[in-house]
């Protein structure tokens, strides 16, 4: 790494900017977790295969246990603390609440996620697609009913 | 029962600032135990369930409940605080007399208050809790006071949840915390030789720690992500002793009578003395087989611990936190009031997890560097490699018909034990189930637990099938030894018992060309049970004609013989390439008094989740040089990819009492998505899992 210049990451999280102390190589969970204390964002696996971290960058629901924070120098990210700052998030928030489309919750946070970026980009999915879109995030307490209900739920009201 | 060994008002209610505390010994495992206590107190006290908590769940003052398992909590815990609560109602109103005159009927208990209809004395409910005796006991015969209609509390937590502000114990942060990794044995019959000491210098030199005691060692500092980096070095820096290897045996083999330990198990509860020889001749025999499965929590298990030198300070999402602080206080040679463990969640768990081992290594380290708080989490693998696994088992069904009915029915159930938890018990049982004590300096060996004789518990529970045949020989075969440490999952051996009932019973109808749901029921002698099968076959003819290429399957159970009965009726396709696709479901549950319907109903949909993960998925794979199922592609699980319609049918049995239903359905789905396989391209797959290559070979060996 840069040791004989100084390079700095910086990140608009949630609509604030935030210049990046963590090294370089740090994954982006590790970042918002332990640096900015947003314990939202869940670490499931360091492996990018069960969902518990997505994020959204620039409209997109995007794993952050495993790319280096320095890659989203720059990028617009919103996790789940600030999802609500737009109406389809807090549309989501609320049809998982009202379907009660959690057991344990802690894949719920990367659930939400996931749906809020789905919706921005595809108003009314039709339930392959909503599938589709949620196939990268595990959910072991068996939840999957209720949070298709709820994402269904979400497109309607 | 809980209350026997809790028997006063205090120690299940307490008033606490303006709100009523409910304490419990029983802790939120994503099954929602604590919105069923508020919703039973909430009903009995017209309390508002904003001025309803329910109580840190701590050593020294929450009852001792044991572990939470076995779909008990709301037998237990449910219970005793339904009975503190309805004498709470009787005694206030006694109060209210006392101080304000009139009869007991003429006081009102209403939306936290207790008022007298055309007066205007209204006291508040919660200062007059404060008022009663500590000592009052609980009236364990005080009728219930259930009204009719009362709001149904939302989830607790479930806002915090949607909004990533729910605490687990993984997002603990306090000051001056440091955060640690362990570094796993490549397997667990490997020993620790050497760690290269310039590697070990390179990570102390950034001014993390490193804790070895014997093979168990652990890397810790103040930044995370320098831990997770510091433990893949210094993992590489280890040399270790293979000591020959993980055993690579064939199971299936070693599941056999010349290997166990067997006990004949009448009406449920093995009985020692000679098992009965197997029927003559049977029309109908079958093997059926479930290899090692893991509870694959979301979460891998995190810990936190500190050590203040005189004290030791845990946060756990362990299920059991007094035995587990019996067994870490034996372990390092102090009392149990010197540690005090409070439970703090994690994700579901379905039974017994990494989680007490995690708390016993995060103390181990707490302890290594005594007033530092200790966040230990074990990575992705740690968790698949190194939680107790479900044990494989194989179930031998043998029948005799006649007329078209059984007349004879044996069952034969193989497996280690399910019982793996750190509970106290004779040669020191509960620090010899904790993983790290078989690594240490001064090891311990793996426990060989005794057997489990207790009723429907353990390998045994639900081999006794719910039919009346007249004539029934059902044997619990325990073969130890095998390679892997095994203990409690969801459902125990009901899994495999139902799957392999429920699959012969399928089996037989179709030889005697009898109609599924009929032919059960005529060997049924449980009302509850034809009533749940006849909604099961009512929704079934609401469905209509089946549409081409799919198959349907029905199974019936009553979770361990006098839990909540349950029948499922699942519809599949498979696809060209030997996919199984779930396209349907329902389930009908008879749960007696039903007091969460939504919990209710999400623990049978969550049942049935995770059994069809298990049916189709699930099998943990390993050769000499350690387990291979390592991460989630390794040992791929279900997605959102095979969700059915899943339809839950509640039958209204308000009349009869509350019982247990966690554990409910996952036995009938696996066998009605078996049964439906069958209907479906008539291959009979009696190994879990479905997979494709399974059902590719089935087609092969007809």
């Amino acid at each position: 790494m840069g040791a004989c210049h100084a390079v700095s990451v910086s990140l608009t999280i949630n609509g604030t900017r935030h210049d990046i102390a963590s090294d370089l190589d740090t994954p982006l969970v590790y970042v918002l977790r332990d640096e900015l204390k947003l314990k939202g964002t869940k670490f499931g696996c360091g492996l990018e295969q069960c969902g518990a971290c997505a994020v959204m960058v620039e409209g997109k629901a995007v794993l952050s246990c495993v790319t280096p924070v320095e890659v989203f120098d720059g990028k617009e990210i919103t996790t789940i603390e600030g999802i609500a700052e737009t109406e389809i998030g807090q549309r989501v928030q609320r049809a998982f609440v009202e379907e009660t489309a959690a057991q344990c919750g802690y894949c719920t946070p990367g659930l939400v996620v996931a749906a809020v970026a789905l919706l921005e980009n595809t108003p009314t999915p039709d339930s392959e697609t909503t599938k589709r879109a949620l196939t990268p995030h595990l959910c072991r307490c068996g939840s999957h009913p209720r949070v298709l209900k709820a994402i269904k739920r979400a497109t309607t009201t | 029962m809980s209350f026997e060994a809790y028997p006063l008002v205090s120690d299940w209610l307490n008033a606490h600032d303006d709100r009523l505390l409910i304490h419990t010994g029983k802790v939120d495992i994503g099954q929602r135990i604590s919105t069923a206590l508020i919703r039973i107190v909430q009903e009995e006290l017209s309390l508002p369930p904003s001025r309803l908590d329910i109580a840190p769940v701590r050593t020294g003052h929450a009852p001792d409940e044991g572990i939470t398992s076995g779909s008990n909590s709301i037998e237990q815990s449910g219970r005793a605080v339904a009975a503190a609560a309805a004498t709470v109602r009787a005694t206030i109103l006694d109060l209210a007399v006392s101080r304000h005159g009139g009869a007991a009927a003429d006081w009102k208990i209403d939306d936290g208050f207790v008022h007298r209809p055309g007066t205007n004395l209204r006291l508040d409910l919660i200062d007059l809790i404060r008022d009663l005796p500590p000592d009052l006991p609980i009236d364990p015969g005080r009728p219930r006071h259930v009204p009719e209609q009362a709001p149904l509390p939302a989830m607790r937590g479930i806002d915090d949840m949607v909004q990533g502000s729910f605490t687990f114990v993984h997002d603990l942060d306090l000051p001056s915390m440091w955060h640690a990794r362990r570094i796993s044995p490549p397997h667990a019959k490997a020993t620790l030789r050497d760690i290269d000491q310039t590697k070990i210098e390179n990570i102390e030199a950034k001014g993390l720690q490193i804790i070895r005691d014997g093979s168990f060692v652990a890397v810790a500092g103040a930044g995370e992500w320098d831990v997770v980096k510091a433990a893949t070095s210094l993992g590489l820096a280890c040399t270790w002793d293979q000591g020959g290897g993980l055993p690579e045996t064939d199971i299936s083999a070693q599941l056999a009578p010349e290997n166990a330990e067997r006990f004949r198990v009448v009406d449920g509860t093995p009985q020692n003395g000679s098992v009965p020889a197997p029927l003559d001749a049977p029309d109908m025999s079958a093997r059926f087989e479930r290899p090692y499965q893991i509870h694959g929590a979301l979460a891998p298990s995190a810990a936190l611990a500190e050590w203040t030198g005189d004290t030791l300070l845990l946060r756990s999402h362990s299920q059991g936190i007094y035995p587990l602080r019996a067994a870490i206080a034996d372990s390092l040679g102090l009392t149990t009031s010197q540690v005090e463990i409070t439970h703090v969640p994690g994700s579901g768990c379905y039974g017994h997890n990494g989680a007490d081992d995690a708390a016993f290594e995060a103390a181990l380290i707490a302890m290594a560097r005594p007033n530092t708080p200790i966040l230990l989490k074990w990575s992705r693998e740690d968790e698949h490699v190194w939680e107790p696994f479900a044990p494989a088992m194989a179930v031998q069904v043998d029948a005799k018909l006649a007329d078209g009915r059984i007349i004879a029915f044996s069952a034969e159930a193989y497996s280690d034990t399910h019982r793996g938890r750190p509970r106290p018990g004779p040669n020191r049982a509960g620090p010899a189930k904790l993983l790290a004590n078989r690594f240490r300096a001064i090891a311990m060996d793996a426990y060989v637990s005794p057997p489990n004789m207790g009723t429907h518990a353990g390998m045994h529970r639900n081999l006794d099938p719910a039919y009346a045949f007249p004539d029934k020989r059902l044997v619990k075969n325990l073969v130890r030894g095998l390679p892997h440490r095994t203990s409690a999952m969801r459902c125990l051996g009901a899994v495999a018992n139902v799957f392999a009932i429920e699959s012969s019973m399928d089996e037989i109808a179709r030889q005697a060309d009898a109609d599924p749901i009929a032919f059960r029921q005529a060997h049924l002698d449980d009302p509850r049970a034809c009533a749940v099968l006849h909604e099961l076959d009512r929704r079934i003819q609401a469905r209509g004609q089946l549409r081409d290429g799919i198959g349907r399957g029905i199974a019936y159970a009553q979770y361990k013989n006098v839990m909540t009965r349950v029948g499922v009726a699942v519809e599949v396709a498979v696809t060209d390439t030997a996919e199984v696709r779930l396209d349907h479901a329902i389930i009908v549950a008879d749960a007696g008094r039903v007091i969460d319907p939504l919990g209710l109903t999400a623990q049978l949909e969550g049942g049935f989740m995770q059994a069809a993960s298990w049916a189709l998925c699930e099998e943990v794979r390993w050769d000499r040089d350690g387990i291979m199922s390592r991460d989630w592609d390794s040992y791929p699980v279900i997605r959102f990819d095979n969700v059915p319609v899943i339809d839950v049918v509640l039958l209204n049995t308000s009349d009869q009492p509350s019982v247990g239903a966690g554990e409910a359905s996952p036995g009938p789905t696996v066998a009605a998505i078996a049964n439906a396989i069958y209907d479906c391209i008539g291959l009979r797959l009696r190994r879990m899992p479905f997979t494709a290559d399974a059902l590719t070979q089935a087609a092969l060996e007809i």
